[in-house]
């Protein structure tokens, strides 16, 4: 293949990467900037959703499709109370302390972890996509649903975006992340908020994993590298900065999926790396944020 | 109206009010008057629920509200102006009216009350709130409370920094609410500033309310305000 259609087929993967990886992030970044909480366990919602879209596609029979929306519907919905339950019965009594809420979530992910090793086994087992076509292209054919899952995350995405600045929830929810103590002051009832919001970020994790198990199979461990890459664009986007957020998924996602297409999977981490380090020296706020402290 | 009945109240383990104990009535001004650091920002968060008295109790219209979570609080018709403005920054005006309307379910006709008592802020509500001018952010402030429609105004330090005229139409406003029965609990440092306004005036100092006196009474004898307050804080 020339080099032309080879770097399109790149940046193809490169964009199904992206896509992902900025739900994902996004749900990380929502949580840290509305309720100030790292949560290190987001990788095992992703995990979870994932190994749920298998449960869910395996109990319907019939066409992959009937299934796989079944899972669109359902991880999500389950991952969603599993978060909302974690808030109220830890994330809460700790107040939401920075610190105590880091090591709490790391607690998280071994529980998560070591029950899906328990009830879902130590294999990595496959998804059926909803459909099959193939998109012809003059130099190679390419997976319809690779770009479904594009389309998919960017309605998502508008979707969320919608919710943050056209509805009343999503300005009760700007006005907790910039002052919850005041808001609490006009009746917003911010322990509600952080619960409904800590819900919402791994119910995005989970859809991420919903849309990416018919490319990539469902595994007990595979919640550990999107976490990094997740912190990694939430850092290099700026903690909290939503719009951040998307651009530095977009740079992360394209270029690990480039290089490793051209080089190896190992360098394109080792670059993103590299550039957490670089955006930390010299722009520490990352680079659409704006907050100081 | 509005009764604090010797509250206690702790940052961690210090202790900041004790025993504090006023009552602002319906249509009537009561300053808090004392020094930095005797309690005044705490009385008001312990009304507003935000620092939550660990003796004694809080009673609006006969409830006691100091049992009640913080966001229970301002729907009762409490209105607060907290010290700095406090306004959602990177909201619009609008929407920081929004949120003071969101608070007890007002809707259209509040809000172009409020917007009459301000008219500035019609033409900027589309303005991010963080970039208004100290003054408009005040008015901000103040009108994000009104969208309440509160039965009890908490101010405190309304005219911190602002300029005469400012003073005035902020002091005219006051004036507007006390007229329609509002009970207002307003914080000041200067007492030339409170003497104008006041119906009574509250001296907390180091926690504890030293004395409440009839303004009237002050102003025929300014000697007291030095008794109490000290001459080196006017
Ligand atoms: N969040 C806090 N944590 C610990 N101590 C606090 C806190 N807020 C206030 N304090 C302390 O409580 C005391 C009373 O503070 P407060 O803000 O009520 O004073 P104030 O009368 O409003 O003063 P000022 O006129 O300067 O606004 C001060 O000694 C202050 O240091
Ligand atoms: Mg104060």
């Amino acid at each position: 293949m020339d080099f032309g259609p080879y770097l399109l087929l790149a940046s193809m993967e490169g964009a199904v990467q992206a896509a992902v990886l900025a739900l994902m992030a996004l749900g990380l970044s929502l949580v840290f900037g509305v309720m100030r909480v790292v949560n290190i366990a987001h990788g095992e919602f992703f995990m979870l959703g994932a190994v749920l879209a298998w449960w869910f596609t395996s109990l319907v029979g019939g066409h992959p499709a009937f299934g796989f929306a079944l899972a669109l519907i359902g991880a999500p919905l389950i991952v969603g109370l599993v978060a909302v339950a974690a808030d109220l019965l830890v994330l809460k009594r700790l107040d939401y302390d920075p610190e105590r809420t880091i090591v709490a979530t790391i607690g998280l992910l071994y529980i998560i972890q070591q029950l899906a090793l328990e009830f879902y086994g130590p294999d990595a087992r496959p998804v059926a996509a909803p459909f099959s076509w193939r998109i012809d292209l003059p130099w190679f054919g390419y997976s319809g649903y690779k770009l479904f899952v594009i389309a998919a995350a960017v309605v998502i995405m508008l979707g969320v975006w919608a919710l943050l600045t056209r509805t009343r929830i999503g300005l009760v929810m700007r006005a907790t992340q910039f002052d919850s103590e005041t808001a609490q002051a006009f009746g917003i009832p911010v322990g509600r908020v952080y619960t409904m919001v800590f819900g919402l970020g791994a119910m995005l994790a989970a859809l991420a994993a919903v849309l990416i198990v018919p490319i990539q199979q469902a595994h007990y461990l595979m919640g550990g590298d999107p976490l990094l890459l997740s912190f990694i664009v939430v850092i290099i986007g700026g903690l909290g900065s939503l719009r951040g957020t998307v651009v530095a998924a977009v740079l992360i996602g394209m270029s690990d999926g480039i290089i490793s297409v051209f080089f190896s999977p190992t360098l394109a981490k080792i670059l993103a790396t590299l550039l957490v380090a670089l955006v930390l020296v010299y722009r520490p706020t990352g680079l659409f944020g704006t907050r100081t402290a | 109206m509005l009764e604090l009945r010797a509250i206690d109240c702790f940052y961690g383990r210090v202790q900041v009010l004790r025993g504090l104990s006023l009552e602002a009535r319906a249509g009537e001004v009561l300053c808090l008057l004392g020094r930095n650091g005797a309690g005044k920002t705490t009385t008001l968060k312990a009304i507003m629920g935000l620092v939550p008295p660990r003796a004694g109790a809080i009673i609006l219209n006969g409830e006691a509200i100091s049992g009640l979570p913080a966001h229970q609080v301002p729907r009762r018709g409490v209105g607060y102006v907290p010290q700095g403005r406090r306004l959602f920054a990177e909201l619009t005006v609008a929407e920081n009216l929004e949120i003071g309307l969101m608070t007890r379910g007002k809707g259209a006709a509040v809000r172009d009350r409020v917007l009459d008592i301000f008219p500035h802020l019609r033409q900027r509500l589309r303005q991010q709130a963080g970039t208004l001018s100290g003054g408009e952010q005040q008015m901000l402030a103040l009108a994000r409370a009104l969208c309440l429609e509160p039965s009890v105004l908490l101010l405190d330090e309304p005219t911190e920094g602002l300029q005469p005229s400012m003073i005035a139409q902020i002091r005219e406003v006051i004036g507007a609410m006390r007229e329609t029965g509002v009970a207002t609990l307003l914080v000041e440092q200067r007492v030339d500033a409170v003497l104008a306004i006041a119906d009574r005036v509250a001296f907390i100092e180091n926690g504890r309310n030293r004395r409440t006196v009839a303004a009237a009474e002050l102003r025929d004898d300014p000697a007291l305000v030095h008794a109490y307050v000290g001459v080196g804080s006017i």
